[in-house]
C-alpha cells in the first residue's frame, strides 16, 4: 500500500514505526512459542540450540523426545487423565452451558444479569481463587483427588465459554421462525429439536471446544483439587520442570500449540459456516 | 352464527399492558374464499389482529372462530392457518424444498406425497428446479414466493399475510401483489391481509377493513370505500381528498346545505351528521370537481383561483385557493382538449352534491 503522496515526512515515519511497533508485539506474543518448536526436535538433553542445530546439521535433529512421550508411562497416564476428564468436563459444559444461555435468552427472564455475571465469574475470577474454594469445598464432599472433582471443576471453568457463544448464537436468533413454525404446525418439541438445535448448533460446538482447550490446558485447579492419578498433561508439564527437567516437555508443548491450532482453525470454520448458513455476507 | 361467517371475531378486545386497548372491540364476520385486507395506520392495532387470528397472541376479551370452531384455547400449530411474515421467516438452516416440506412432514405426511406436494407448491409460485437452494441464495421476492408456498402447501384452513411486501422494490412489489391475487383466485383459499399500503389494499382486496384507534372503521368492497366513505378517517386515509370545513345549515331531500368557514352555501350528501348547525367536514375527491358548471345541473358553485400548478404526465395537480382554503386540489386529465390553465387565473367550480360527502368533523 502506498502512501498518498501529500503525506508529510513526521507522517510517513509514524507510519513505519507504527509498522514496526505492530511486528515487535507480534514478535513478543508469538516468538516464545516458536522457539519451543525447534527445539524440542535437539539430539541432546539441553534447554539451548547446539551448534549443529544452527548449521542445519541434521544429526543436531532427532525426535528422542516425542518417543520418550509416546513410550513413558508417566506421559502415558497425563494423556489418558486429560483426555478424560477433558471429554467429561467438556460435556457438562455444553449441556449446562447450552440450557443456561437458552433460558437466559427468553424474553421473560427475571434477574438475567444477576445469573449471567454469576455463570459467568469462573472466567473472571483469578484462577487460583477458584482452585483455592474448591480445595475446601471439594474436601468437605470427598472430592479431592477423585476424577469426578477434577471433572466437576474443570466443568465449572468451561460453562461460562458455552453460556457465551450459545447466548451470541442466540441473540441473533429470529423469534419469527418459532412463530413460523409453529404456525405450520409444529409442537414445541419438534421447533426444539428441528429448528432451535440444528441453528444454535455452530454455537454450542465452538462452545464446547473453548471449554475443551479450558480443561485441557488448565494447571492450577488440578494441582489443589486433583493428585497424582490424576495427573493432566499440564500436570505432568509443571512437575517434570520442577524435578526431573526434560527436553520431552518441550515435545509435549509443540503437539499441545498443535491440538489447540487445529481446534482454533475448527472453530474459525465453525463461525464462516454459520455465517454463511445464516446468510450475512462477509464484511 | 351466519352460514356466511367463515372466520368471525366476536368483541374482540385485546390490551398488552392490562390499562390501554390496543384493539378496543372487533366484530367481524369473513365469508370463506375472501381476499380480505386489513387496511390501518401503524399502531392501528391491526398486526394485534392478525397475531390473535394466529394464536401468537391472546384476546383479552372476546372470542374468535374459524370455520365455527372457537379458536380461543387452541395453540397456534393446532390452528391450521398459514401465515406469512413480512420478514420471510424462511429456516435458514434448510433448502427450499425442506422448507416447504417442514409443515408436512410435522403431519406425518409420506415422502412421495410431500415430495409431490412440494413440487407442485413450488410450480405454483414459479420457483420450479430452485428446491435445492438455500434460502440465503434467494432474492427477496424469491424468498417471499418460498413464504407464500410454504404458507399454502399444507392447505390450510386460512392465509394470514402480515405486510408481506412490505420489505420489496415497488416494481417487484406490484408484480407480487398480481402474483398474490393470482394464486388466491385459483385456489379460493380465505386470506387475511395486513397492510399500510392503500394502493396494495385497493388493487388486491375483495373487501378491505380500515383499522384505526383499535376499532374497524368501515368494513367495505375497495369501490365503495373510496367513493362512499363512512367518516372522515375513512375519507383522509384512502385516496386523497379535499378537505372543506364547514357548518350544517339545512337538511332537505336527502341533501345537506354546508355553510363553508367564508359564508359560501354549498350542497354535498349527509352521512354522519344529523343535526343543524352541527360542525362537518366535507370530503370531496379531487377528480369530482368540475369546472364552470352548468348552474342548472349543478347548484353548487363557487370561485376558485389557481395558485400552483404541477404538471404529472396523465394529469395535472392544480391547486386552487376556495372558500379561504389554499390546499384545495383538481386534476386535470391530461386530455387533448384539456383546460389550459395558469397561475393566478380565476374560475367557477363546482361538484354534484352526491360526490361531495358531508362526514363527522373529527
Amino acid at each position: 500500500m502506498a502512501l498518498p503522496s501529500y503525506t508529510s515526512v513526521p507522517e510517513r515515519i509514524w507510519h513505519y514505526l507504527f509498522i514496526a511497533i505492530c511486528a515487535a508485539v507480534f514478535l513478543f506474543l508469538v516468538f516464545p512459542l516458536l522457539v519451543i518448536i525447534p527445539l524440542s526436535f535437539n539430539a541432546v538433553p539441553f534447554f539451548t540450540f547446539t551448534k549443529e542445530m544452527l548449521a542445519f546439521d541434521l544429526s543436531g535433529y532427532s525426535l528422542r523426545w516425542y518417543e520418550d512421550f509416546f513410550t513413558n508411562p508417566n506421559w502415558q497416564g497425563a494423556v489418558r487423565n486429560s483426555f478424560v476428564i477433558a471429554i467429561f468436563a467438556t460435556l457438562l459444559s455444553t449441556f449446562f452451558g447450552t440450557l443456561a444461555a437458552l433460558g437466559l435468552s427468553r424474553n421473560h427472564m427475571p434477574y438475567r444479569t444477576l445469573i449471567t455475571s454469576l455463570l459467568i465469574s469462573p472466567m473472571i475470577v483469578p484462577l487460583i481463587i477458584s482452585a483455592a474454594g474448591m480445595f475446601f469445598f471439594y474436601s468437605r464432599l470427598g472430592l479431592l483427588g477423585s476424577h469426578i472433582g477434577v471433572i466437576l471443576a474443570h466443568a465449572a471453568l468451561g460453562t461460562p465459554f458455552v453460556v457465551i457463544t450459545v447466548t451470541a448464537t442466540l441473540v441473533g436468533f429470529d423469534n419469527s421462525l418459532i412463530c413460523a413454525a409453529s404456525s405450520l404446525g409444529a409442537t414445541p418439541t419438534q421447533i426444539f429439536c428441528k429448528i432451535i438445535v440444528p441453528l444454535i448448533t455452530p454455537g454450542v460446538i465452538s462452545g464446547a471446544l473453548l471449554a475443551f482447550i479450558t480443561s485441557f490446558d488448565e494447571v492450577v485447579v488440578v494441582l489443589f483439587v486433583g493428585s497424582f492419578r490424576q495427573r493432566t498433561i499440564p500436570w505432568q508439564m509443571f512437575s517434570g520442570i520442577r524435578e526431573h527437567i526434560s527436553p520431552t516437555i518441550l515435545a509435549v508443548a509443540t503437539l499441545m500449540i498443535l491440538i489447540s491450532v487445529i481446534l482454533l482453525v475448527a472453530l474459525e470454520l465453525l463461525r464462516r459456516r454459520t455465517e454463511r448458513i445464516r446468510g450475512i455476507k462477509e464484511s | 352464527m351466519s352460514e356466511e361467517s367463515y372466520v368471525r371475531f366476536e368483541d374482540v378486545r385485546k390490551s398488552y399492558d392490562g390499562e390501554t386497548l390496543v384493539v378496543r372491540s372487533l366484530d367481524i364476520d369473513l365469508p370463506k374464499g375472501e381476499f380480505v385486507t386489513i387496511l390501518g395506520p401503524s399502531g392501528s392495532g391491526k398486526t394485534t389482529c392478525l397475531m390473535m387470528l394466529a394464536g401468537f397472541e391472546t384476546p383479552t376479551h372476546g372470542k374468535i372462530y374459524l370455520d365455527g370452531q372457537p379458536l380461543n384455547d387452541r395453540p397456534p400449530h393446532k390452528r391450521n392457518i398459514g401465515v406469512v411474515f413480512q420478514n420471510y421467516a424462511l429456516f435458514p438452516h434448510m433448502t427450499v424444498a425442506e422448507n416447504l416440506a417442514f409443515p408436512l412432514q410435522v403431519r406425518g405426511i409420506g415422502r412421495s406425497e410431500t415430495e409431490e406436494k412440494v413440487n407442485k407448491a413450488l410450480d405454483m409460485v414459479q420457483l420450479g428446479g430452485f428446491g435445492e437452494r438455500m434460502p440465503a441464495q434467494l432474492s427477496g421476492g424469491q424468498q417471499q414466493r418460498v413464504a407464500v408456498a410454504r404458507a399454502l402447501v399444507f392447505d390450510p384452513k386460512l392465509v394470514l399475510m402480515d405486510e408481506p411486501l412490505g420489505a420489496l422494490d415497488k416494481q417487484l412489489r406490484e408484480q407480487m401483489q398480481y402474483e398474490i391475487k393470482r394464486i388466491h383466485e385459483n385456489l379460493g383459499v380465505t386470506v387475511v391481509y395486513v397492510t399500510h399500503n392503500q394502493s396494495e389494499a385497493l388493487m388486491m382486496s375483495d373487501r378491505i377493513a380500515v383499522f384505526n384507534e383499535g376499532i374497524v372503521q368501515q368494513l367495505a368492497p375497495p369501490d365503495v370505500l373510496y367513493e362512499q366513505p363512512n367518516n372522515s378517517f375513512v375519507a383522509q386515509f384512502i385516496g386523497e381528498s379535499n378537505q372543506l370545513r364547514g357548518t350544517l345549515n339545512a337538511m332537505e331531500n336527502g341533501e345537506a346545505e354546508v355553510m363553508l368557514s367564508d359564508g359560501t352555501l354549498v350542497l354535498a350528501t349527509p352521512v354522519n351528521v344529523e343535526g343543524v348547525g352541527q360542525e362537518t367536514l366535507l370530503s370531496l375527491r379531487p377528480e369530482r370537481v368540475i369546472f364552470n358548471p352548468d348552474t342548472n345541473v349543478t347548484p353548487t358553485h363557487l370561485p376558485a383561483k389557481v395558485i400552483e400548478l404541477i404538471y404529472l404526465g396523465d394529469h395535472i395537480r392544480t391547486r386552487m385557493a376556495v372558500a379561504g382554503q389554499d390546499d384545495f386540489i383538481v386534476k386535470i386529465q391530461n386530455d387533448s382538449d384539456h383546460a389550459s390553465l395558469s397561475i393566478g387565473d380565476t374560475l367557477t367550480i363546482g361538484w354534484r352534491s352526491q360526490d361531495c360527502r358531508a362526514l363527522d368533523a373529527t
